[in-house]
């Protein structure tokens, strides 16, 4: 666990290598990134079973000394950040390896691995940061990572307005982030996490500003997490290559502001203010989300909204103060729903488009694409024995027994729009007739497939850490040392888990009406209420609603600060200009030339002198 | 002689020198220049004659920067000729005001 510090410097090696000799490598670039990421999760393996059995590890340096203040640098392997860099570096390598067959024949191969390499260093750096100021740098350029990899088809005008968009809209995130963080230095002279957690539990912080630092850290989770009100970016960012979506979008920095607030969990905990407005954002933001699922049509977008209502899911258990629950379902949430993003990828690689209305009939032609997707597909809606099942069940019972019932009802809807909308995409795009224009349809190459078996395995058997039947080893293995963190394992009621059931099963059989066997016209809902439909269709019109307001009133007030600069400011400069030029105009008409306008300058300016002499005597007193 | 006093002399120096200094700063041909010049240089000789014989402490030495300035005010008056003949080559013009090339 000493040389934990190693594995975010291996994807920034490939990085570096990549910039400086990725031209000469071209598509043998993809062997760096590889190589240099597998190093990375071997070395996450190993520090993660060391973890099992050793205590946390934390090491720093002295970085900056300001009169009184220590900044350190550092990091720090705990249970949660051992978890995270499992997660990323292996859903990292996956993408990598995924890589080199989708991005196949790119002029820019090289450079995409490249980004690639910067986001693994930032992502994996971020999550073994001992102090909140470390995390925040990190978690900048995470952010850079993710915008570079957005705009990669910079040429598509979406793309680049998707890349701006997300890199905007976390910003504003960020702020409430970075005043949060100055403001618990302020109170605590530390940004360590250690020291944060025992100020607040000595209650040297008072209430009021636990509770504003804790909602001001939610609110940059909020930006990178993609929730409500911050959500918008998400969706767009699907313009970027579907890997990144896949490592980016659903796995891992999304993922971010969850590990934030989980990060963070004692200062949540000791505000129950806090705590709720995360568990009020995450439940509403889970359902808002979930609806607007339901009648996209593009392939990606669906995934993104779902990816969007399961962080919401996240957020909400960490908010009704489980703990496991949230880290188990970010954990589990991981590896289906970048499973589904690299079979979207696969079906997208073999059809050519992104809309799930022109396709159809796939299953008999993508023979290892389509059952993997099924798998995601059943893990994403809760079908029992999958991971999806147990971590969900997980988040249920937290909401039931921290005795939030709506949100807990506002869930389990949820949780039958997420099976409706899963089931309806995988009915659309695989089942059903093909469509004419679909006749070269091949399967992905292995290099392409085999990184989705392994996830597909995962994403099956990954629940099973953390079970109610077979005991919960991740839960007791998380909060081992930390009792502060809550239990385990929330015992619920027996019949959570029957409701859970039902609803995922009642939305898959409800999709599976109108979509599998089509005995149900797909308009059936739609056409009752067609002005719902369309609202839900234009994503409740959240886009225009800020580009009235927020966007109008940005752009009205750049004008007018644009008035200032052109009247105001440009004149005042253009006075000074115009009077040093006239100054020198005046001067320049003074060298004439004329010799004896000169001998009389100087004759005048020496009577001058003369009469001072006389007047004062020889110098002036 | 001694009924003339110095004032006389300086007075006369004065007059000499304004005369001088009003030419060469109006005169538009450069020869007429040259000559207020000599005028201003000889006025300046009256004073230190004046006070060679007049002074606080009297001595000769006074005559002889006089005489010391009569020979460097030949050898410039020779030397300013032949630069006016020089540029009058060049220009076709003595007048002062034409002579304009130390302009910016």
């Amino acid at each position: 666990m000493e040389n934990a510090w190693l594995i975010p410097l291996f994807p920034l090696l490939s990085f570096l290598l990549l910039l400086l000799i990725g031209k000469r490598l071209r598509e043998a670039s993809a062997y760096v990134g590889i190589l240099l990421t597998l190093a990375s999760l071997v070395f996450s393996i190993l520090v993660l079973f060391e973890r099992f059995s050793e205590p946390t590890y934390m090491a720093k340096v002295n970085w900056l000394t300001i009169g009184e203040v220590h900044l350190t640098a550092g990091f720090e392997v705990n249970q949660l950040n051992a978890l995270m860099l499992f997660i990323v570096s292996l859903v990292s390598f996956l993408v990598h390896t995924y890589s080199k067959g989708y991005m196949q024949g790119d002029e820019r191969f090289h450079v995409f691995y490249a980004y690639l390499g910067l986001f693994t260093f930032a992502m994996l750096g971020l999550v073994i940061s001992p102090n909140i100021l470390q995390t925040y740098i990190f978690w900048e350029l995470v952010g850079v990572g993710s915008f570079l990899l957005i705009g990669f088809y910079f040429y598509k005008e979406e793309a680049k307005a998707a890349a701006k968009k997300a890199f905007i809209m976390t910003r504003i995130g960020d702020v409430g982030l970075f005043i949060g963080m100055i403001l618990l230095f302020w109170q605590t002279q530390s940004f360590e996490y250690s020291e944060i957690f025992k100020a607040v539990e000595a209650g040297s912080v008072s209430n009021t500003m636990i509770t504003l630092t804790a909602i001001l850290i939610f609110i940059g989770a909020i930006g990178k997490s993609g929730q409500f009100p911050l959500h918008t970016w998400l969706p767009d960012a699907m313009e970027g290559p579907t890997p990144v979506s896949a490592l980016i979008h659903a796995a891992t920095m999304v993922a971010a502001g969850v590990y934030l607030v989980a990060a963070l969990f004692p200062l949540f905990l000791a505000s129950k203010t806090a705590l709720l407005t995360v568990a009020v954002i995450g439940g509403f933001t889970a359902i808002f989300a979930a609806s607007i699922g339901l009648v996209q049509t593009d392939i990606k977008r669906v995934l993104a909204y779902s990816t969007v209502s399961q962080l919401g899911y996240m957020m909400l258990a960490l908010g009704c103060g489980g703990y496991v629950a949230g880290v188990f379902h970010l954990m589990t949430h991981a590896f289906f729903k970048a499973l589904l993003f690299l079979a979207a990828g696969s079906v997208i690689h073999a059809v050519h488009t992104q809309n799930i209305e022109e396709m159809g009939g796939l299953w008999k032609k993508l023979k290892l694409t389509a059952p993997l997707f099924l798998i995601g597909t059943l893990a994403i809606s809760g079908v029992p024995g999958l991971s999806g099942f147990f971590s969900k069940d997980e988040i249920l019972v937290a909401a039931w027994e921290g005795g939030h019932p709506v949100l807990f009802l506002l869930a389990l809807i949820a949780a039958f729009m997420t099976a409706f909308y899963m089931f309806r995409l995988f009915f659309m795009v695989f089942t059903g007739d093909a469509r004419s224009e679909q006749r070269d349809v091949n399967e992905s190459p292995s290099v392409m497939t085999l990184p989705m078996v392994l996830l597909g395995i995962l994403a099956v058997v990954a629940g099973y850490i953390n079970t109610p039947w077979f005991g919960s080893f991740l839960g007791d293995w998380l909060v081992d040392g930390n009792p502060i963190l809550g239990a385990a394992h929330i015992e619920g009621p027996a019949w959570i888990m029957i409701a859970a059931t039902v609803v995922s099963l009642a939305g898959i059989l409800f999709a599976y009406f109108i979509y599998g066997k089509r005995s149900i016209a797909p308009d059936w809902l739609s056409g009752k209420g067609d002005m719902l439909h369309t609202v839900v269709s234009n994503k409740y019109y959240i886009d225009e609603f800020y580009q009235m307001t927020v966007v109008a009133i940005v752009t009205g007030f750049s004008y007018f600060l644009r008035l200032i600069d052109t009247f105001l400011v440009e004149g005042i400069v253009k006075g000074v200009v115009g009077f040093v030029q006239g100054l020198g105009r005046t001067g320049a008409k003074m060298q004439s030339g004329q010799v004896q306008t000169y001998g009389a300058v100087a004759f005048l300016g020496l009577a001058v002198l003369a009469v001072i002499y006389a007047l004062t005597g020889g110098y002036l007193r | 002689m001694s009924s003339v006093p110095a004032s006389a002399f300086l007075a006369l120096a004065l007059i000499l020198f304004c005369i001088g200094l009003y030419g060469a700063l109006t005169k538009r041909n450069t020869v007429i220049v040259l000559i207020s010049i000599e005028l201003m240089l000889n006025a300046v000789n009256i004073n230190l004659v004046t006070f060679s014989k007049y002074g606080v402490s009297p001595s000769i030495n006074g005559q002889v920067f006089a005489l010391f300035a009569m020979a460097v005010a030949a050898a410039e008056a020779a030397v300013g000729l032949a630069i006016l003949m020089a540029l009058y080559r060049n220009k076709k013009t003595v007048h002062i005001d034409e002579m304009n090339e130390m302009k910016h």
